[in-house]
């Protein structure tokens, strides 16, 4: 067959080549509008939660230990104003086999394309997941690709992304490596079309539903242990599969009341598609340059509709700087005795100082952590940072500038979180629905929809629309 | 000139876009390099030397061109160098939980 395989054929063929790669015709669930059926899609194209447990418990994913991090809630509370300082604990993800709960995620898409009768799974991602793909894939007999962003153009890579290349192909897997730009898409679907291998991509309803266990566990552990609902949950978020999944559990579970809060590190100023910046940052997931984007424009991934969707679900949402998420780091270790990956830490730096905000009887927890070892660690890391010309200062990480320093806190009392503003998020969403899709007219579904999508309200989303010029 | 045979695991480098063919919405640094794009794999021309173009196998099985540039490829990460501006975490920590803030 002689395919065309220019960048713009391949392109222009996307709409099929993913139809053919992960089985779900999205148009079925679209209005014509900006609304599409969210719950739908995922109730017909996904598993219920007893299925994926059962998919999970055979791989052995799941049921992960939950930690009370009691050193650190009483530094916490010694920081705190009297009668403050939240007991803080954190759900060890790190034990799933692949070393991150992007196993779970992994886990259903695996499943799934083992039962369609794919003979391959192809992952995009530089992060977690491909060890998560790889390890599923092993353990069903499937083979793997996974295609990372990593390298500049003087050839160095991240040593966080070449540890987890190690890791995939060490499960076995093909790992593709391309230097940095957003056309790493065109690769994909090239190797998609070739191999005819099942895309086990982040944002399908199974990438995000494989997540709703751990929210879910984490009700029914906390119930066992403490007879009650934790108060606020952290989550790490940058694609927003990882908040949405943990978010739907928790729902799933009836903890109604439990505070969504998401945690990004501050990246202000660097582009994520930059060259001359790929290197200059020391986080490469979990970060604004996902989280932000991602939250105001869902549909931003590698499928028609994608399935995380964290304005839905997001209560509060704040970043914490590099320096603060290293010191965490270093302190998890040092006062807790426990080894665990910096990027996963970024949702424990957020939660040590929301701690501090809340009565000393509320719970806070942490809902992941991270393998950590060669390159997926502080002192490679900060190494590769200072490597690379940034400064490392001890000080007031209040002053920290991405891209040219990181600080780490002189003292734990400066380890404070940021808050985005939501209701901002949310206007930067619905103004992306105007521009990118384009839609001059909103029907009463589309405004439904949009309020629901973005954790409003009718009345928020007609003001928006109304100060964007649009009328109704 | 290090000769490799048929068999031997290797690695190989391939231009993806030129930088006239890179997507529009690429900054302007990014669209002045290529796309590039690294893979491993058993070679499976009968012998080659760095730099010439083969063709190999990958670990999964499919067989892919470009142009031959290591040999038992290996991985280089590591712990990273000392960090001293990290040695003051762990001792200041234990100090506030031990004495309390006012002995720090």
């Amino acid at each position: 067959m002689n395919r065309d395989i220019s960048y713009d054929a391949v392109i222009a063929r996307k709409k099929d080549i993913m139809k053919q790669a992960i089985g779900i015709d999205y148009d079925e669930f679209e209005t014509g509008g900006i609304a599409f059926d969210y719950e739908r899609m995922m109730r017909e194209t996904g598993y219920t939660l007893q299925e994926m447990q059962e998919i999970q418990r055979e791989t052995g994913i799941g049921n992960t230990p939950i930690l009370e991090l009691k050193n650190l809630t009483n530094l916490a509370r010694q920081l705190a104003s009297k009668g403050k300082g939240a007991r803080i604990f954190i759900k060890d993800e790190a034990s799933n086999p692949s070393g991150s709960f992007k196993a779970r995620r992994a886990a259903i898409s695996v499943y799934h394309a083992k039962k369609l009768g794919y003979k391959g799974v192809i992952a995009a991602t530089s992060g977690n997941y491909g060890a998560g793909v790889a390890s599923q894939a092993a353990m069903r007999g499937l083979k793997c690709i996974v295609v990372q962003e990593c390298y500049d153009s003087r050839g160095v890579g991240q040593p966080e992304i070449i540890e987890k290349a190690r890791k995939c192909e060490a499960l076995g897997a093909e790992v593709v490596q391309l230097s940095v730009g957003p056309e790493l898409f065109y690769t994909f679907l090239r190797l998609l079309e070739d191999t005819g291998y099942f895309n086990a991509s982040l944002y399908t309803p199974f990438g995000i539903a494989g997540v709703e266990t751990l929210g879910y566990e984490i009700a029914m552990q906390f119930r066992e242990r403490e007879g009650r609902d934790p108060d606020v949950v952290v989550a790490t978020n940058a694609g927003g599969g990882n908040l949405t999944g943990t978010a739907r559990g928790l729902i799933k579970a009836g903890a109604l009341n439990t505070q969504i809060v998401g945690a990004s590190v501050n990246l202000k100023g660097l582009h994520m598609a930059s060259d001359k910046q790929f290197n200059r940052k020391s986080f490469t997931t979990g970060h604004t340059g996902f989280g932000i984007p991602f939250s105001t424009w869902p549909d931003r991934s590698d499928v028609p509709r994608s399935a995380g969707r964290p304005l839905r679900y997001l209560d509060r949402y704040v970043t914490v700087s590099q320096g603060e998420v290293f010191y965490m780091t270093e302190a998890l270790a040092q006062i807790e005795g426990i080894e665990r990956g910096p990027a996963g830490n970024t949702s424990l730096a957020a939660a040590f100082s929301i701690a501090q905000e809340l009565d000393q009887e509320q719970i806070i927890l942490v809902q992941e952590t991270e393998y950590t070892g060669a390159g997926k660690h502080i002192q490679p890391q900060l190494t590769f940072a200072r490597d690379n010309g940034i400064q490392i200062i001890i000080g007031n990480p209040e002053a920290e500038i991405p891209g040219e320093n990181i600080i780490l806190p002189e003292h734990p009392g400066l380890i404070k979180v940021k808050d985005l503003d939501l209701d901002k998020l949310r206007k930067s969403y619905i103004n992306n629905c105007v521009d990118i899709m384009g839609n001059k007219s909103f029907s009463n579904e589309d405004i439904k929809f949009l309020a629901e999508d973005s954790k409003s309200s009718i009345e928020f989303v007609i003001n928006t629309l109304k100060e964007l010029g649009i009328t109704l | 000139m290090e000769y490799v045979k048929k068999g031997d695991w290797v690695r190989i480098h391939n231009i993806v876009l030129t930088p006239d063919h890179r997507a529009t919405q690429v900054p302007e640094d990014t669209r002045k390099v290529p796309l590039e794009l690294w893979t491993k794999g058993f070679l499976l021309d009968g012998e080659a030397k760095i730099g010439d173009n083969v063709k190999i196998e990958t670990y999964i099985g499919r067989t892919v061109s470009g142009k031959l540039i290591e040999i038992n490829p290996n991985y280089e990460h590591d712990f990273g160098e000392c960090i001293p501006e990290l040695l003051y975490i762990g001792r200041q920590l234990r100090g506030i939980l031990e004495g309390g803030e006012n002995n720090e």
